[in-house]
């Protein structure tokens, strides 16, 4: 018998080379220093450090904080990606339909994009300034007692505001580049079929969607875990009692403003244990109901 | 012609020359906007002052990016001569055992004369040992003041309040008025901090940390957690407006009049000489009368500077010949003059006395009067590890107390055991 071989070529290992390169050096590396780290209390200098196996977590996972934070996270996290997928499909869909100025609607609809999250954080703070944000003053003139200061249901409004309103616009590309690749006889044999555009968008076109709407659930998932940083820090945070510091912030707070190496690096591990759960989570369970 | 090339050569060949003997010394700090502009004109001034060390001074971002920016450097082994750490910073950098020269002894190392009985007495021991070596050289110094609307005052006839028995008697009348009487800046360094070394009262176990790490925080005390019950309740008759943590905030309902008094720095006198459109003053920070034996002086805030080790004998020559500049009264005068930071020698003090300065602006010499006042056992300072934590852990239970989520002895319950928490870890982190 003889056994097939394959012809190996290097030609392969090197096209990927630069990526694997990449990941090495900016991801695999800081995380595995990360997950070192964790395990040791070490002064912030870097003098002196002892081994303390899984101290760093106790101490963590034990703090009241930590887990208002994990919670509040969660929550934030789940309503940001929704909301904004929600708001931008409509959006792009009812954007889709116009037929005369579509071009500028569009490009209003997009511009958003363009605002770093730390500027849409600043511009959020201003609008909601108890001195002088218009928002502020509509919300308490229309007789609801607002006060994002001190109430932390307000204060939880006010960065999901900010963060759906940042993210609307990048989802509203997606999806409009969506509507526009489903196939025109497809939309024009289902109208034959059918006569209420509601039934038509749900059964037809939202299903043609599902692979964008997916993309869009992963991509905005971990921007609301990560890059709604800059909102926060510029706007609550963290206030009022800690009630809108996410996860990532606090990692923020104890490792870079607090010099806690070991606390943070824990912190850091967790979260990424977190998120890799997540994604696992949403490619095996959910990505099974897409097709493509 | 060919005389006047090889002169011009020579000239250019031996100012090279200078420039290369130069040594050059790098100073990492947390001054910006106009702070920074004083900060350049004294380096400046002290690059113009001799021609041996050439000083470079950068800013980087605010007190915690500034000194994260000198833990990566030092980790790196890049780290610059001088950096400006804040106080609740200082445990840190303090208790990490090599990453600092002494102050006092890279001074005494190179010649240059050091007595720390010329530093004022609030200043003096806030960065020393506790035997009394001073480790990092207080730099910018500033401590609590009460500002108030001389206007908002006057309308409602009260007298500003020494103490807070009588901020208790002005302040139906200033609420009368149409202001809410009373705001303040930074909880965690007003109301506990000051609080404790105003009333001379313990803030922690070992010398309130001075003397080891190993230490437990005092602040659930029958007098502090009376006060911020008084707070919550002037709070709640609409004698006290709370803006939240954010300091610009609480300023900003002061400036705009909503609020009549407003506890801020001695650092901000500048700034609101700019911003606000009505005339006030300056005052003490208020205290209890019948607690602790009030009034004592306060702690001084702000930030010191460390020389960072590692670097070689001829350049902290430099670092202490700059620090040598840095502290005659002529360079704190200035600083003092520009700033509204306090002077921090006796000799500065005294120059700032005799050249007319308090008589043009008596408001200017509050900060110093006040650090100046008495001192008593607590009044030196504190050295507390991850107390940037802790100062997050009280901001976090204040909004609590204030927005009625939790009573203030639940709060202070919390502040307690999360600070020993932090206590702790850093003890464990730092102690060996």
């Amino acid at each position: 018998m003889k056994r097939v071989q394959f012809e190996h070529s290097a030609v392969p290992y090197l096209f990927i080379a630069p990526q694997i390169l990449i990941i090495s050096i900016f991801f695999l590396w800081p995380a595995a220093q990360a997950l070192y780290q964790s395990f040791l209390l070490e002064d912030a200098f870097g003098l002196s450090s002892q081994f303390v196996w899984f101290r760093n977590f106790e101490d963590v996972l034990s703090s009241s904080s930590w887990t208002r934070s994990a919670i509040f996270t969660v929550v934030f996290s789940v309503l940001v990606s929704v909301l904004s997928i929600a708001i931008s499909l409509f959006l792009a869909v009812r954007a889709d339909e116009v037929i005369r100025g579509a071009k500028s609607y569009k490009t209003l609809l997009m511009w958003g994009y363009a605002v770093a999250p730390p500027v849409a954080g600043l511009l959020g703070n201003m609008m909601f300034n108890p001195l002088m944000g218009d928002l502020y003053m509509a919300f308490n003139s229309f007789g609801f007692e607002f006060n994002h200061i001190q109430n932390a249901n307000d204060a939880a409004f006010v960065v999901i505001l900010i963060a759906v309103w940042k993210q609307v616009s990048v989802n509203f590309i997606f999806f409009l580049s969506g509507l526009q690749g489903i196939p025109k006889s497809v939309q024009e044999a289902a109208t034959l079929d059918c006569k209420s555009p509601e039934r038509r968008f749900w059964t037809i076109t939202f299903p043609l969607l599902a692979p964008t709407t997916f993309f869009l659930l992963v991509i905005n998932l971990t921007y609301a875990f990560f890059e709604t940083f800059g909102i926060i820090d510029v706007s609550t945070k963290g206030a009022p009692g800690g009630s809108t510091a996410t996860l990532v912030y606090k990692v923020y707070v104890d490792g870079f403003l607090g010099a806690d190496m070991g606390g943070s690096a824990a912190q850091s591990v967790l979260l990424m244990i977190m998120v890799s759960v997540l994604t696992v989570f949403q490619f095996r369970f959910i990505e099974r109901k897409v097709h493509y | 012609m060919f005389r006047k090339t090889l002169m011009a050569a020579a000239a250019m060949f031996a100012m090279g020359n200078t420039a290369e003997a130069a040594t050059e010394i790098t100073w990492w700090h947390a001054m910006d906007g106009a702070l920074g502009d004083v900060v350049n004109q004294i380096t400046e001034d002290f690059n113009a002052s001799q021609d041996e060390y050439k000083l470079v001074s950068v800013n980087k971002g605010g007190y915690e990016d500034t000194m994260t920016a000198g833990i990566a450097a030092f980790r790196a082994n890049n780290q610059p001569n001088i950096i400006q750490i804040f106080d609740a910073g200082a445990a840190t950098i303090i208790n990490a055992k090599g990453a600092v020269k002494p102050v006092q002894d890279l001074l005494e190392a190179n010649d240059v004369k050091f007595d720390i009985n010329d530093y004022i007495p609030g200043v003096r021991y806030f960065y020393a040992d506790s035997d009394g070596k001073m480790i990092g050289m207080p730099f910018n110094s500033s401590t609590p003041l009460l500002y108030y609307n001389k206007e908002a005052l006057d309308k409602a006839g009260v007298d500003v309040p020494k103490t807070w028995q009588d901020f208790e008697a002005a302040a139906p009348k200033l609420k009368e008025a149409g202001y809410t009487a009373l705001a303040q800046s930074h909880s965690p360094w007003i109301f506990f901090e000051n609080f404790m070394s105003r009333h001379n009262l313990q803030m922690a176990t070992a010398n309130n940390g001075y003397d080891s790490t190993d230490a437990e925080i005092l602040y659930n005390n029958d007098a502090l957690k009376d006060h911020w019950q008084h707070v919550k309740d002037w709070k709640d008759a609409g004698y006290y407006g709370y803006y939240g943590r954010a300091w610009g905030a609480n300023q900003d309902a002061f400036v705009q009049q909503q609020v009549a008094m407003w506890i801020g720095s001695s650092g901000s006198f500048g700034g609101l000489r700019k911003s606000a459109q009505f005339d006030f003053g300056t005052s003490t920070l208020p205290y209890w009368e019948n607690v602790g034996d009030a009034p004592k002086s306060t702690f001084i805030g702000g930030a010191a500077l460390f020389a960072f080790a590692g670097h070689d004998a001829e350049q902290d020559a430099g670092v202490a010949e700059f620090f040598k500049f840095l502290t005659k009264p002529e360079t704190q005068y200035y600083w003092h003059k520009e700033t509204g930071y306090v002077p921090i020698t006796n000799a500065a003090y005294d120059l700032a006395k005799k050249d007319g300065y308090y008589n043009e602006s008596p408001d200017a010499e509050v900060g110093i009067t006040q650090l100046s006042e008495e001192g008593g056992e607590w009044t030196k300072g504190y050295r507390l590890g991850f107390y940037v934590q802790i100062r997050e852990v009280i901001y976090r239970e204040v909004d609590k107390i204030m927005n009625g989520e939790e009573t203030v002895d639940a709060a202070f319950a919390t502040i307690e055991e999360e600070a020993n928490g932090l206590l702790k870890r850093f003890n464990d982190t730092y102690s060996n």
